[in-house]
C-alpha cells in the first residue's frame, strides 16, 4: 500500500437480527493496525465484548483491565482463557456500549498479537483493557461475541461493527 | 537530546493531503535501539498520533518521550491512571524532564510479547500555548501486565513540535519494536 492517506474503512456490519457473534474474515494484510468501532446492545444479561482471532478456540488469550464504575477504580486480569477482551465494560439491553478496539501490528508473523480496547457504557462503567494472543500468525479474521462462554448472550439487532485499516509508511 | 542516539526516520517523510496520513515509521533492528527520533516533522497537520509496539531489554515497562531535544525538567509534567491486574492506581509527576509515551513488555516476559500504545499529541504546531499529550497503552504477558492512560504537558513556549524522541525508561528497545507517526488535519 502506498504511504500517505490511510485510516481506511474496510467493512461494516449492522445486525438485522440478534446474532451469537460477528466475524470479519479474509482481512487484507495490507495494513499495519486494525481498529474496530462497535456500538452494541445485547439481547439479555450484561456481558463484556470478547474476541477470538483466526478462529482460535484454545486457551491462548490473556488480558489486564482497568475499570471505573463511578465509585471505585479497580483492575483485574484473565490468564490462559479461550477469548480476549475487546472491551471490559459490559453492555446491556440498551445501545449503551461503545467499544474502540485496536489490533496492533496484526499482519506480522514475528510477534504475539496485543490488542487495546476502550469501552464506555454511561450506565455502568468505563474501562481500558490490553489483551494478548499468544500466537505469531498474521491475523486474517476476528470474531466478536458476548461473555466468556462466547457467547453468553446474543448481540442485539441494530448493533454495528465497523472495521478500519491503518497503514504505516 | 544531542547527539541523537536513535534512528532518524525523517528520510521517509512524504507530502500528503489526506486528513489522517502516515508520515514515517521506524522498526528496531537486531541490535536493539536506545531510542528513535522523528525529526523535521511537517507542520501541515493539526494533531499527531504515534502508534507503537515495544519490547525492552531490561525490567522497565515505561516508554518516554521528549520534544525538540528539550531535556529541561521543569518543562514536563503528567498524570497517570493505571491498573496492574490486581489494583488500580494513580500517579503524578512534575519537573519530569520527559513525558509518558507508552508501555513496553519487559525482557522477563515470554519472547514475542510486546506492549502497545497509541499516543496523541494535540495542537503540536501552536506557538502560543503549552502542548498536551495522552496515551492509551499496556502490555499483557499471561499473568503479568499493566494497562493505563497517561496525560502529559509540555510547557516550553512558544515551541511548535518539530522533533520527537521516543525512548525506554531504561535499557534498549528490542528488535521488532515499531513506531509509526501519523498526522491528522483540521478543517
Amino acid at each position: 500500500m502506498a504511504a500517505g492517506s490511510t485510516y481506511t474503512p474496510l467493512a461494516t456490519q449492522t445486525l438485522g437480527s440478534a446474532a451469537a457473534s460477528v466475524t470479519f474474515s479474509s482481512i487484507s494484510g495490507a495494513y499495519t493496525d486494525l481498529i474496530v468501532i462497535a456500538n452494541i446492545a445485547q439481547s439479555a444479561g450484561s456481558n463484556s465484548l470478547r474476541f477470538r482471532l483466526n478462529g482460535d478456540t484454545g486457551s491462548n488469550y490473556s488480558a489486564t483491565y482497568l475499570r471505573g464504575d463511578g465509585s471505585t477504580a479497580s483492575s483485574g486480569r484473565d490468564s490462559s482463557v479461550s477469548s480476549g477482551y475487546a472491551c471490559d465494560t459490559p453492555g446491556n439491553t440498551s445501545f449503551n456500549l461503545m467499544c474502540i478496539f485496536h489490533i496492533m501490528n496484526y499482519s506480522n508473523t514475528t510477534t504475539y498479537k496485543t490488542t487495546l480496547g476502550r469501552g464506555s457504557n454511561a450506565a455502568i462503567e468505563t474501562d481500558a483493557v490490553v489483551s494478548l494472543w499468544r500466537n505469531t500468525a498474521a491475523v486474517t479474521s476476528v470474531q466478536f461475541a458476548l461473555g466468556s462462554t462466547f457467547p453468553s448472550n446474543n448481540i442485539a439487532a441494530g448493533s454495528t461493527f465497523t472495521l478500519y485499516g491503518i497503514a504505516a509508511a | 537530546m544531542s547527539p541523537i542516539l536513535g534512528i532518524i526516520a525523517s528520510s521517509n517523510f512524504q507530502r500528503v493531503t489526506s486528513s489522517y496520513a502516515s508520515i514515517a515509521t521506524t522498526t528496531v533492528g537486531s541490535g536493539g535501539s536506545s531510542g528513535i527520533t522523528f525529526s523535521s516533522i511537517p507542520q501541515t497537520y493539526t494533531h499527531l498520533q504515534i502508534r507503537m509496539i515495544a519490547r525492552n531489554s531490561s525490567s522497565s515497562d515505561a516508554v518516554r518521550g521528549q520534544f525538540n531535544s528539550d531535556t529541561t525538567a521543569a518543562n514536563y509534567s503528567g498524570h497517570l491512571l493505571y491498573g496492574d491486574g490486581a489494583s488500580a492506581g494513580a500517579a503524578a509527576a512534575t519537573s519530569f524532564g520527559k513525558f509518558g509515551a507508552g508501555y513496553q513488555a519487559q525482557s522477563s516476559t515470554t519472547a514475542g510479547t510486546f506492549g502497545v500504545s497509541v499516543l496523541d499529541i494535540l495542537d503540536y504546531t501552536s506557538t502560543s500555548k503549552g502542548k498536551t499529550t495522552r496515551f492509551l497503552g499496556g502490555y499483557d504477558a499471561n499473568g503479568t501486565g499493566a494497562v493505563g492512560l497517561f496525560s502529559s504537558g509540555y510547557y516550553a513556549s512558544p515551541a511548535a513540535i518539530t522533533s520527537i524522541y521516543i525512548f525506554p525508561d531504561s535499557g534498549n528497545f528490542a528488535q521488532y519494536s515499531s513506531f509509526a507517526l501519523y498526522g491528522i488535519k483540521g478543517a
